[in-house]
């Protein structure tokens, strides 16, 4: 099993010791305390956590979050990260996040285009630690290449690769294997797996740039 | 390369919400930067926890500006353009109609439907009587071509406001629904058995009093799952896609994200119906041995 960093704990809820953050509860996760419980089930970050997958979500790190939806997964990552952005591009989730937001000082809400980085540059940083993509389009692979000029030499970037949104014929494994080659254009992977059993037909990827 | 003058704070005073807010909102950079020193630097906050707290302020004004224009009018949005798309290509067509037997009075090889216009538009016209022939044509092609962009228009937007709908139905199909049942707001509060025969009303109230059997299908009959399923199916082929398109209708309205889900519980269950036809096929060869 991977260090957790301090921010993320494994804490008994329901009989199961589960991953949990310190932070103001968001969609009526059970709490222990002032931690509560992060459910791999609903977030596929949570679900790469448990699988092991080395994230290197640390204290304190700088995050670009893509395709936040109403705030449920960047909630937890604001709770142990340092600054993070927030990128949603329906309207709707959006107003779930800006409550998600108001309850935390480290998270910038940002209604953008994850495919047009021109148009959040002026307010993102650079030499970011890490870049999390959980976008539902196709093109999936071309929005993190895009994505790449925020992150530092050495960052990271965390995918969850659903294969329904490139294409809902072909085989999941044959779409994984095509977004994982476009990936090379700007990253190295260091790590992937299926999420199942917390999500169906997804891929959780973590590669570093090149 | 990127200076400090890209970033959203620049040349502005901390105090302006108004320009703050308008900066995020449509601002632009090539690359990203170091924001916090720059804005450091240029003053603008006294130190980077001082400009992370401008951050989060202007970033959550701006989009909950942003959220409240976008989400105030886009179902209308919709309803106009599909509304003004069918408007557009009835009208090329009933034009066309009087356009190809007028141009066969003064033109050899005339070819009918929209296409034929298209091509007189291009014709040199060498008296007054073909002059306004090819004029005539010429604004039908114009309204043919924004039928088209309308089109476009309609399926960028469809998914944007409702984005369930519009993986289910179809950008169009989705855009007629939310037109038929007047917004997307009351298209949530029908019931699938009235969204199954929206487009059907004057089958449904013949039937209603009296005249005729019930419709099995509205305008959701442009569906493939409705018109490619054989004709004994496709009541249940109708139903099933209603229940799930007012299943889809209900989460676009009240929550807005996408439910991967309902998509392939629809597919499942088309599957199903259309199995039968296999299963018959098969007991009738079995029988026939």
């Amino acid at each position: 099993m991977i260090d957790l960093p301090d921010g993320i704990q494994r804490r008994e809820f329901d009989g199961r010791q589960r991953l949990a953050t310190r932070g103001q509860p968001v969609y009526g996760e059970p709490t222990d305390g002032e931690w509560r419980c992060w459910d791999a089930g609903r977030s596929k970050l949570g679900a790469m956590l448990e699988q092991g997958m080395p994230v290197g979500l640390t204290d304190g790190a700088s995050v670009l979050y893509l395709g936040a939806a109403s705030g449920t997964t960047v909630s937890h990552v604001a709770d142990v990260a340092g600054p993070t952005y927030a990128v949603e591009f329906a309207p709707r989730p959006m107003r779930d996040l800006l409550d998600v937001a108001e309850a935390r000082e480290n998270l910038f809400p940002l209604l953008k285009d994850a495919r047009k980085p021109e148009t959040y540059s002026h307010v993102v940083e650079s030499e970011l630690d890490l870049l999390v993509q959980d976008v539902a389009t196709r093109g999936q692979a071309s929005v993190a290449v895009d994505n790449a000029r925020f992150l530092a030499d050495d960052g990271r970037l965390l995918l969850a690769i659903k294969a329904r949104s490139e294409d809902v014929t072909a085989d999941p494994e044959a779409v994984f294997e095509r977004v994982c080659e476009d990936l090379t254009e700007a990253y190295e992977i260091i790590d992937r797996q299926r999420l199942e059993p917390y999500h169906d037909d997804h891929l959780g990827v973590v590669a570093r740039k090149r | 390369m990127t200076d400090a003058t890209d970033g959203w704070f620049a040349g502005r005073a901390p105090d302006d919400t108004g320009e703050l807010r308008a900066a995020i909102r449509t601002g632009a950079a090539d690359a990203p930067a170091d924001w916090p020193t720059a804005a450091v630097d240029a003053g603008f906050a006294a130190d980077t926890d001082d400009y992370y707290a401008r951050l989060k302020t202007a970033t959550i004004d701006a989009a909950r500006e942003a959220v409240a224009e976008r989400e105030g009018a886009d179902d209308q949005q919709l309803l106009h353009a599909v509304r003004a798309m069918d408007d557009a290509s009835r009208t090329a067509n009933e034009l066309t109609e009087r356009c190809t037997e007028w141009a066969a009075t003064q033109f050899d090889d005339v070819a009918s439907g929209v296409e034929g216009a298209r091509q007189l538009a291009d014709r040199e016209p060498a008296d007054p009587v073909k002059e306004r022939v090819v004029a005539l044509a010429t604004r039908i092609d114009d309204l043919a071509s924004e039928a088209d962009e309308l089109r476009g228009f309609i399926e960028r937007l469809a998914p944007e406001v409702a984005p369930n709908l519009a993986e289910m139905a179809g950008p169009v199909l989705a855009a007629r629904l939310i037109s038929l049942a007047g917004g997307l707001d009351s298209l949530a509060k029908k019931p699938s058995g009235t969204i199954q025969v929206l487009g059907a009303e004057d089958a449904l109230f013949a039937h209603l009093a009296g005249r005729g059997s019930s419709p099995k299908h509205g305008i959701i009959y442009t569906h493939p799952y409705v018109n490619g399923t054989r004709p004994e199916d496709r009541g249940s082929a109708a139903r099933a896609l209603a229940g799930k398109l007012a299943i889809a209708a209900r989460i676009d309205h009240y929550s807005g994200d996408f439910r991967p889900t309902i998509h392939d519980e629809l597919d499942d269950r088309m599957a199903t119906i259309r199995a039968r036809a296999d299963d018959e096929a098969a007991d009738n060869a079995e029988g026939s041995q």
